[in-house]
């Protein structure tokens, strides 16, 4: 990867909010044009008009694959890109758009008898993984600034980035936090992935484990905590998974 | 002169555009000028069914990422209606400084970063590093802080965590304050003075036309409409009418277009405009005095009806954020930040809201059952409520410019330039721009 010449890097998205990018933009003066000295964009639709057929290193992908119509165009990108990084918890595991997937009725829920045209279609919405390889995926909702910016730079060096298989209590403990579920709350943070630093408890809201889940995590455990010492409903800690996680659950 | 228009390929495979404009032009016939929304739909609505209320903030909220505040602030406001939850003085003031926040920062990257290239006629920002250096840090600088003056209050600007029905979950400082208030003053001011400069000598490249049409916006007796107020909307007569948010689908009356994904929406006449400019239309007398100056020498007077000027009504208010923001921060100082509970549930039913995000006006509405799990959402954003209006303009606009002898190539850029003025949810902005000429 490492050369004279600038890595030639690609911004895309599909079904997102596109909040991934605009975290890009929130990484001010010094580090964005720091960046800008390493790598050259040669796309990015949300601020460039400018587009490329060429090869391209380093394509970021963001947002979830839902439609097959999206599928020809995510082929493409993989055919002519080095190394595909879903970047963001939509690409990374489906994400919100997951929420969803266990409904059947969804479409005549928001058009209603229009529901049925065929513009309108979505289906499961999964990660972009489920279309075309995808060399690394960046979870988050949205992604941790620092945490992309170290993991462009790890690739740039030639060297292989790491996201943690630790749960997000570790970071809470790393940073002091009080305990959610200390403050008469519950939280996911006990099986979340971790990687974010942890704000959302230090901010007084639980941890929704956007990131998505750990290896392996104790999914009974989990809603038998969420109701024991979280004190949320049985119904609620049953599906509380779905919201960040759906495609993580054991049942469905 | 349309013998000669070579066909487009802008964005070779449409498959790629969230938005397409179509324009059709035979032998000096317009057989068809479309503006089309293809974007993925989400299906938020049904997603929010079965969730707590605690809980449907933060999965409304991803609908837009730049408008993830905005987003959140109505979704906090819907549920606090539904549920009866009370929210202090203190609350009030502190998202009113937050919708400050949003708004500047949002309309800090649509100007400087997707609006101005287009008057410097380059193809994006990147171009100009090497030539517009001081400018550009300059808008890096100035959306930077807008990130960390809205994380301030909302824990951060991509889908605030601090923010939740019956008031914020976390509170700054009174100190934390006060060093964004210095920062506004001693770093801000200087910064947006500098863009101020050169978005005026840039203004007289603002495309001419004109279409009069309705304009809707939030009206606040006490304040320039956005954390909260009545729908009102301003006609090109001048007649102003108000409704209850309640009644907010009465002025929406949405309808599923086959040209788009999204639901389109008119009111009094075939379509109206929301954003900044049907703001400023609608409460022009209510902006800050150095706003109201920054307009004058504009030229821009209400009505303004040249939605191009959409972009210009964003600078007027970016400056009326910033001065308005600094007496929020005044009065919030002098009575300092006191730490309070959060406001509970009293009831359950339904409820709705309205907010003015940087695009234009936001309705949410929810539905609670008695244990404060949601039964389902309505939420009618800005963006689609202006598809209608752009088509309309479309299709004013083509045969305008067809007549004065245009080129294919000053049409496509007119047309991409109009979509952009509307600022259509800032990610799709660009690449809404697939210009397709079929002949």
């Amino acid at each position: 990867m490492m050369s004279n010449a600038k890595v030639k890097v690609a911004f895309f998205d599909f079904a997102s909010c596109e909040g991934c990018q605009i975290e890009l933009t929130n990484l001010g003066e010094t580090v964005f044009l720091g960046l800008l000295d390493h790598i050259e964009i040669v796309e990015f639709r949300e601020v460039m008009k400018e587009t490329t057929d060429q090869p391209i290193d380093i394509a970021f992908i963001e947002g979830s694959f839902t439609r097959e119509a999206d599928r020809e165009r995510l082929e493409s990108i993989r055919a002519r890109a080095g190394i595909v990084v879903a970047y963001g918890s939509c690409a990374a595991t489906g994400g919100i758009n997951a929420l969803k997937n266990h409904q059947s009725d969804y479409k005549e829920y928001v058009y209603g008898e229009d529901a049925k045209m065929p513009h309108l279609d979505s289906g499961v919405a999964g990660p972009i993984s489920k279309a075309i390889k995808v060399d690394l995926a960046i979870p988050g909702c949205p992604i941790d600034q620092t945490e992309f910016a170290r993991i462009v730079s790890d690739i740039l060096h030639g060297k292989a980035p790491t996201i943690p298989n630790y749960p997000v209590c570790v970071e809470c403990k790393l940073r002091e936090t009080v305990c959610r579920y200390q403050s008469d709350d519950h939280c996911m943070g006990l099986v979340a992935r971790a990687g974010c630093g942890a704000p959302c408890p230090a901010d007084g809201v639980p941890c929704e484990a956007c990131r998505g889940l750990v290896d392996s995590p104790n999914q009974t455990a989990l809603a038998e905590v969420l109701v024991e010492e979280g004190g949320i409903s049985e119904q609620r800690a049953a599906t509380k998974s779905r919201l960040w996680t759906a495609n993580f659950r054991n049942e469905e | 002169m349309t013998q000669n228009m070579n066909v487009n390929v802008h964005h070779v495979t449409r498959v790629e555009g969230h938005g397409n404009i179509v324009v059709n032009v035979t032998n000096g016939k317009i057989e068809k000028c479309e503006w089309q929304v293809p974007e993925a739909p989400r299906f938020f609505e049904a997603m929010v069914r079965g969730r707590h209320y605690t809980e449907v903030a933060r999965i409304t909220s991803r609908i837009c990422g730049i408008c993830s505040v905005g987003h959140t602030l109505a979704s906090v406001k819907a549920t606090e209606d539904a549920l009866g939850i009370p929210l202090t003085k203190q609350a009030i003031k502190l998202r009113r400084l937050l919708k400050h926040a949003e708004n500047f920062d949002s309309h800090i990257v649509h100007v400087l970063f997707l609006v101005a290239p287009d008057l410097l006629g380059a193809q994006s920002v990147f171009p100009l590093v090497p030539t517009h250096t001081e400018v550009i840090k300059a808008a890096l600088r100035l959306k930077r802080f807008g990130h960390e003056w809205g994380s301030l209050l909302a824990g951060r600007t991509t889908h605030p965590t601090r923010v939740v029905p019956g008031g914020f979950a976390e509170l700054p400082t009174s100190k934390e304050l006060a060093t964004m208030r210095d920062r506004l003053i001693n770093e801000v001011t200087p910064d947006i003075n500098l863009v101020l400069d050169v978005v005026l000598s840039l203004a007289s490249r603002f495309p001419d036309f004109d279409r009069p049409t309705e304009y809707m916006a939030l009206h606040d007796s006490e304040e320039y409409g956005l954390y909260d107020g009545q729908i009102q909307s301003v006609m090109p007569d001048h007649s102003k009418e108000q409704w209850y948010v309640r009644d907010y689908r009465q002025v929406t009356n949405e309808y599923v277009n086959s040209q788009s994904t999204a639901k389109w929406t008119k009111n009094k006449l075939e379509s109206y405009s929301a954003g900044a400019l049907a703001r400023f239309n609608n409460n022009y007398d209510q902006l800050h005095p150095e706003a109201i100056k920054v307009a004058k020498a504009l030229g821009m007077k209400p009505l303004v009806t040249n939605p191009y000027l959409n972009s210009a009504a964003q600078v007027v208010e970016t400056v009326h954020s910033v001065h308005s923001s600094l007496q929020l921060m005044d009065e919030l100082l002098t009575s300092g930040i006191e730490q309070e509970e959060l406001g509970n549930p009293t009831k359950h039913g339904e409820g709705s809201s309205a907010v003015e995000v940087p695009r234009g006006i936001l309705f949410h509405h929810y539905n609670y059952d008695e244990d404060n799990m949601c039964l389902g959402g309505d939420c009618i954003i800005p963006t689609n409520q202006n598809h209608a209006n752009i088509q309309h303009d479309f299709e004013k606009l083509v045969p305008e410019l067809l007549a004065a002898g245009k080129t294919e190539a000053d049409l496509e850029l007119a047309l991409e330039m109009l979509v952009r003025a509307y600022d259509p949810c800032i990610s799709c902005s660009t690449h809404y721009l697939n210009v397709e000429f079929v002949k």
